[in-house]
């Protein structure tokens, strides 16, 4: 049956594979282009674009694949942080085990929230998702031998099975870089499954899902643990590159400034997340540097792009390739 | 009739002040083709998403092949095999012809929480899905989205995708609601062919495709059963001519 085999019409395939090929192409390249320019200032920066990425990605998952708008999604990358901070309190600085217990500690997080958000929609979905990720929030000021409001410095950034690999700036960078990699494709084959293809059907029809006989709560909410892991590894990973958590990574700010990256770089696509968190930063970075009041300026043109480029940076990226496709 | 497919037992449900199911027993055999008809807000879609698990009734019970069904969820009805078409198309409009009806294939498949390989590419899915779009006519428009579709082939597609799910007992709500004349006469046709694969309750206005496919007809009148009876009896019957086919069969 080779018909059936063929690619849909409706999607152009090809180009749009050379995208994902480009982005982590760049990624791989800039610590060879620090060696030049930038340094180690822009090695740091790289990673902390991949680790928002990682983030973005994940939360892509629920808001662009499964119309799930949440807006507690720091809460995730904080408790995936405070892992790492409070068990090197403990003197357990090792990311064999830190890495694992901070994957399940923002899975379980999730599950359990998970349980309770996903029997709401609409508003109250993004409410109580709101409502959980302060309570994160909260509790992280609350926990004084933590470092409380202050935060906690970390001593030094975890071994990885014993040697100080992590502590080079740039098999950091790498090691970010692999993570970014690994969440990519791992996102990309979930969306594509069978799972997948549930998760996007109950976004766009819910009651139809049901009546084909699809318990889309499961579904959802086992996307909710997955994009809370995800989260979690982003959060690992900040902790050892600032060598600091504190409870503002879980602010609701963060959540939102993690949505602004998603629909800046277009709804439902996971090149989009990774190129909306790098357009974000690198703004911040860039308007920051020139003013203080970096959101005045950057507030209005989120306001253009979300009306005039409504799939985003992507979308904007597809409509001019097709343009010079037909000149 | 103990061995009925589908049986409720003195159905109620009431919105407010309004009763839409008024102490209704209904029953449909297997390989049945079971006509609801009735004059508008007379309850017959209440009465489908009922059965179908989108409404709770009141009081009363629904069993379905020899279960209790009534405090079922939506979705584990449709695992039992009952499938409904809605009056308003409900169908994925962003996904191809060939996934929504591929879903339907894949819920019956189970293993849903694969996360693993292509969907869109299996063919232990495809395959049949397009057996079932090739049964309503739809085999060419496979790959365009579903939302592009004209309302005709909307509802055929509600159907393929129905047939997917290889359903014990079939709900149709109106699905020759805002069809034109050939359209209509096609949907029959195909209705006559898939009758006698499984039981079929169908929900329409178009008394000429109910007089011409029913086994069964209930006359259905402010949430009560007005007669019940093969096309010829209920036809005959004065109370029925009087209080709806009258004007319906101008």
């Amino acid at each position: 049956m080779a018909v059936l085999l063929a690619a849909s019409p409706a999607r152009p395939r090809g180009r749009l594979q050379a995208l994902p090929a480009c982005i982590f192409l760049a990624f791989a390249l800039i610590p060879i282009v620090a060696l030049f320019a930038g340094g180690t200032y822009l090695v740091s920066l790289g990673s902390r674009v991949m680790i928002f990425a990682i983030a973005a990605v994940a939360l892509d998952l629920l808001v662009g694949y499964g119309a799930l708008i949440s807006f507690g999604h720091a809460a995730f990358i904080g408790i995936g942080a405070y892992a790492v901070g409070i068990l090197s309190v403990y003197g357990i600085t090792d990311a064999l085990v830190s890495l694992p217990v901070a994957l399940a500690v923002s899975a379980a997080y999730a599950f359990l929230t998970g349980v309770v958000c996903l029997r709401t929609s609409g508003v109250y979905f993004i409410m109580i998702t709101l409502a959980f990720g302060q309570m994160a929030f909260f509790t992280a000021s609350s926990l004084a031998p933590f470092g409380g409001d202050d935060g906690l410095t970390i001593a030094a950034r975890n071994t990885l099975a014993g040697l100080p690999l992590l502590r080079n700036e740039r098999a950091f960078y790498y090691f970010v870089f692999v993570c970014l990699l690994g969440t990519y494709l791992f996102c990309r084959a979930l969306v594509r499954s069978r799972f997948g293809r549930v998760v996007r059907g109950a976004k766009e029809n819910p009651v139809r899902m049901a009546t084909i006989g699809f318990d889309v709560y499961r579904f959802q909410l086992a996307t909710y643990v997955i994009a809370g892991a995800l989260a979690g590894l982003s959060g690992f990973l900040l902790a050892n590159a600032t060598e600091f958590v504190s409870p503002a990574y879980m602010s609701w700010q963060r959540s939102g400034e993690l949505i602004v990256m998603v629909l800046l770089g277009g709804l439902g696509s996971l090149d989009g997340a990774i190129i909306g968190a790098a357009a974000y930063l690198l703004t911040e970075e860039w308007l920051s540097g020139v003013t203080e009041h970096w959101k005045v300026i950057f507030g209005p043109v989120l306001v253009l792009v979300v009306l005039f480029a409504r799939g985003g940076l992507i979308g904007l990226a597809r409509d001019l390739a097709r343009r010079f496709a037909r000149a | 009739m103990p061995d009925a497919v589908l049986h409720l037992e003195r159905l109620r449900k009431s919105f407010g002040a309004l009763v839409v199911t008024d102490d209704l027993t209904f029953d449909v055999m297997p390989r049945e083709l079971h006509a609801v008809i009735g004059p508008n807000g007379a309850g017959k879609t209440t009465l489908i998403n009922q059965i179908s698990g989108l409404v709770a009734p009141d009081s009363g019970t629904i069993q379905f092949a020899g279960r209790d069904i009534t405090a079922l969820p939506t979705h584990a009805r449709a695992e039992l095999g009952l499938a409904r078409s809605f009056q308003v198309s409900s169908i994925l409009p962003g996904f191809s012809a060939l996934e929504n009806v591929a879903l339907a294939v894949q819920s019956r498949a189970g293993s849903s929480f694969r996360v693993l390989g292509r969907a869109a590419a299996e063919a232990a899915l495809n395959d049949p899905a397009m057996a079932a779009l090739a049964d309503v006519g739809l085999a060419e428009r496979a790959h365009v989205p579903a939302g592009e579709l004209a309302h005709g082939e909307k509802r055929a597609l509600e159907l393929a995708i129905a047939l997917a799910m290889q359903p014990k007992v079939l709900l149709l709500d109106e699905p020759m609601a805002g069809t034109g004349h050939e359209e209509t006469a096609r949907l029959v046709e195909l209705l006559r062919r898939l009758k006698g694969r499984f039981a079929v309750v169908l929900v329409e206005h178009d008394m000429t495709a109910v007089f011409a496919l029913a086994d069964r007809i209930s006359v259905l009148i402010y949430g009560r059963i007005l007669a019940s009876g093969t096309p010829a009896r209920v036809r005959a019957d004065p109370r029925v001519v009087a209080a709806y086919l009258g004007d319906e069969m101008e």
